[in-house]
């Protein structure tokens, strides 16, 4: 165990290896690898029950893997139980000790580990969360969002070379939680520990994290930078999980070049070649995918201003719902069924209510493929995969 | 007991038969109306307290003759000389030392059975925790005639070890579900969250579950506690010569009653009293320094 003294921990790797975990007949954790890079901020996004939290514990040693290592800092700790190992959480709903104040809840670590002169850190780790006037209050005197930064501290206290977070801002309001997030986004920064995150909230991550993994049904199934995963998501899941994606049919009629020509609807659409990420031969259907945003929505009137090049494709509004900062439409088009579309509101067209024939248009670089051969509801809202109790884990 | 019973029924009868009259009514209901949860909360504070306070006054009472049920005169005498009647002071001692020892053994032996009913599956775990309520249901008349059988048949001799027996017997239901209660309640996150902070085992259960569970653990010992030292029925039965407290009371009770069983009783009474107090008020004072 290292000693205490080093405040600028620079943590570890971590680095997971063909770890799985099943409970019975049911695979919470299929197995996986993985390799989260020292003193970097990772989360493990996804719905409840893909077992994003087992893979967490595994890592805690609070879950012993079915299958596989876990090697931190390049030792290997499969075997170790969790107060042998150097990595600290923040549990979900905080798990405060009720019957401490909130400076020996901090205290906690460091004299287990027989560090008598505690005084100093503590000062120093309660200041750091802002709650030095709290030391000797009760966690249940506490506000939620207090209580949260209490966990914190009394994680990070200890140097772990890991700290890792259970959905800890799960429990916050949408305010709380925004100020929360570039809380721990700071204090990531200054103590450079690698963070280990899981949550299912897809702006948390992508807001906080620096390499998020998706996961889904026990697997990952794309691992990559916040903007690289929404840009070019690689399934169905990860196109619909972060923000929304309009997933088209299609067919390829032209094959070989930079660019896929398809055809949806009686449309065609051009797709980059490097964009799609599963190989098209000419007459094979490829997914569409596009995000509502990237679009833009002319009136039909107008249509012949549309850039030459563009995608596009003919329609009538259907809904129009003016959300503040933007305006969502839902737009039917013929033989492809219904759209979303964002417009930004700047200079609203008064035409474009429900019922207005329009045209919507983007350019080809914004349009993504993905195999057809999936749902095309992976991931949304009304998934039956997502319901899955997570507490089962 | 007819004095304390009807106020009590007074103010309900009178709002129960008489709300019709609501705007008409004098003042003197519409007092009553407002204080009513009051007046029932008094009466129902003196029924309970009315017999300690019988006992209190009459622990300073001069009896003519060898029954002390009658008000003569006051007097201290009693209390300047508690011990002075033979051998109560020793069958008081011996109350206290069978309700410490039961008190003990219950509270180890419950608390363990509590941790294993509400933390693991076993086989037969439903029926063990049926079978723990069985000497609480029990009528205890049976539960002592059975008990004595089984030590006649075992060749036990009745005495203070039968006697301790069987009051951790039948302690232990009240531990068991004193602490079942808490440690059922406690969130298992908190033990992982000790292990995740470098607690061993051992700590872990010395630091946090063990501090956790604290309350439920005191409530079961200080029942247990009340239980043992005031038990007549299950005692008398496998008592053998041996004489407890509650023995010496009954017993003396057929020949005449020395005034200072209730120098006793008052002693008991006020030292729970006090015990309730100081542990309201300490709660109290860190409760607001910790404000501060």
């Amino acid at each position: 165990m290292t000693t205490t003294s080093t405040p600028q921990s620079s943590g570890g790797d971590v680095r997971l290896h063909r770890i799985s975990k099943t409970y019975g007949s049911f695979t919470a954790v299929h197995p996986l690898d993985l390799t989260i890079p020292a003193g970097s901020f990772f989360a493990l996004l996804g719905a409840s029950g893909c077992g994003k939290t087992t893979t967490l514990r595994m890592i805690a040693g609070l879950e012993e893997p079915t299958t596989g290592t876990v090697e931190l800092a390049g030792r290997d700790v499969t075997a170790l139980p969790p107060y042998k190992r150097q990595v600290n959480t923040v549990f979900q709903n905080y798990a405060l000790f009720p019957h401490l104040d909130i400076y020996e809840n901090v205290a906690f670590g460091l004299r287990r580990r027989g560090i008598k002169s505690v005084k100093k850190q503590v000062e120093e780790m309660l200041d750091l969360v802002q709650l030095g006037p709290m030391a000797r209050r009760k966690p249940q005197q506490l506000s939620g969002g207090q209580q949260q930064r209490v966990a914190v501290a009394r994680a990070l206290i200890n140097h772990p070379e890991v700290l890792l977070l259970d959905e800890p801002l799960g429990a916050l309001d949408l305010k709380l939680r925004r100020q929360m997030q570039l809380e721990l986004k700071r204090i990531q920064t200054e103590v450079g520990i690698t963070f280990v995150h899981v949550t299912h909230d897809q702006e948390e991550a992508m807001t906080m994290a620096d390499t998020v993994a998706v996961m889904n049904g026990g697997r990952v199934e794309q691992l990559g930078a916040p903007a690289e995963l929404y840009e070019n998501p690689a399934t169905t899941f990860v196109a619909n999980f972060l923000g929304t994606s309009n997933l088209i049919e299609a067919e390829v009629t032209e094959a070989g070049g930079t660019e896929l020509v398809l055809t949806a609807g009686g449309a065609t659409l051009r797709l980059p070649t490097r964009r799609c990420s599963t190989p098209a031969r000419k007459g094979e259907k490829v997914l569409a995918g596009f995000r509502p945003e990237k679009v833009v929505l002319a009136h039909a009137d107008d249509a012949a201003a549309i850039p030459e090049g563009h995608n596009r494709m003919a329609g009538r509004v259907k809904i129009a719902s003016f959300i503040g900062v933007s305006t969502q439409y839902v737009v039917d088009v013929p033989g492809v069924g219904e759209l979303s579309v964002y417009e930004q509101n700047i200079g609203r067209d008064g035409r474009l209510v429900p019922g207005a024939d329009i045209v919507l248009h983007w350019e080809p670089e914004h349009t993504f493929g993905l195999d057809a051969d999936q749902s095309l509801l992976a991931g949304t809202v009304g998934d039956a995969g997502a319901d899955l109790d997570e507490e089962a884990a | 007991m007819a004095a304390t019973d009807t106020p009590a029924k007074d103010p309900a009868a009178t709002t129960a038969t008489a709300p019709a009259p609501r705007r008409t009514s004098g003042k003197g209901l519409r007092w009553l109306r407002r204080n009513l949860v009051t007046l029932a909360g008094l009466a129902t504070l003196a029924y309970l307290v009315l017999p300690n306070v019988v006992v209190m006054v009459f622990s300073f009472n001069k009896p003519n003759g060898r029954f002390n049920y009658q008000w003569t005169r006051f007097s201290t005498d009693a209390w300047t000389d508690p011990c002075g009647v033979a051998d109560m002071c020793g069958s008081l001692g011996l109350s206290l030392e069978i309700a410490v020892w039961a008190t003990v053994g219950a509270t180890a032996l419950g608390t363990m059975i509590a941790f294993a009913l509400a933390r693991y599956r076993f086989r037969a775990r439903a029926a063990v925790n049926t079978l723990i309520f069985l000497p609480m249901a029990m009528p205890e008349v049976v539960m002592a005639a059975s008990l004595a059988t089984l030590f006649l048949n075992m060749g036990i001799r009745f005495g203070f070890w039968t006697i301790l027996i069987a009051h951790i017997m039948f302690c232990l239901s009240f531990v068991v579900t004193a602490v079942k209660a808490r440690v059922m309640s406690m969130d298992p996150r908190l033990e992982q969250a000790a292990q995740d902070l470098y607690a061993t085992p051992v700590q872990t259960f010395l630091r946090v579950t063990l501090p956790i569970a604290a309350p439920g653990i005191a409530a079961g010992a200080l029942l247990s506690f009340a239980l043992s030292f005031d038990d007549f029925i299950i005692t008398n039965f496998n008592a053998g010569s041996t004489v407890t407290f509650p023995m010496f009371v009954w017993g003396s009770a057929q020949r005449g009653t020395p005034v200072q069983i209730n120098v006793i009783g008052t002693a008991m009474f006020l030292v729970a009293v006090l015990c309730v107090f100081a542990g309201q008020t300490a709660g109290n004072r860190r409760k607001r320094s910790k404000r501060s």
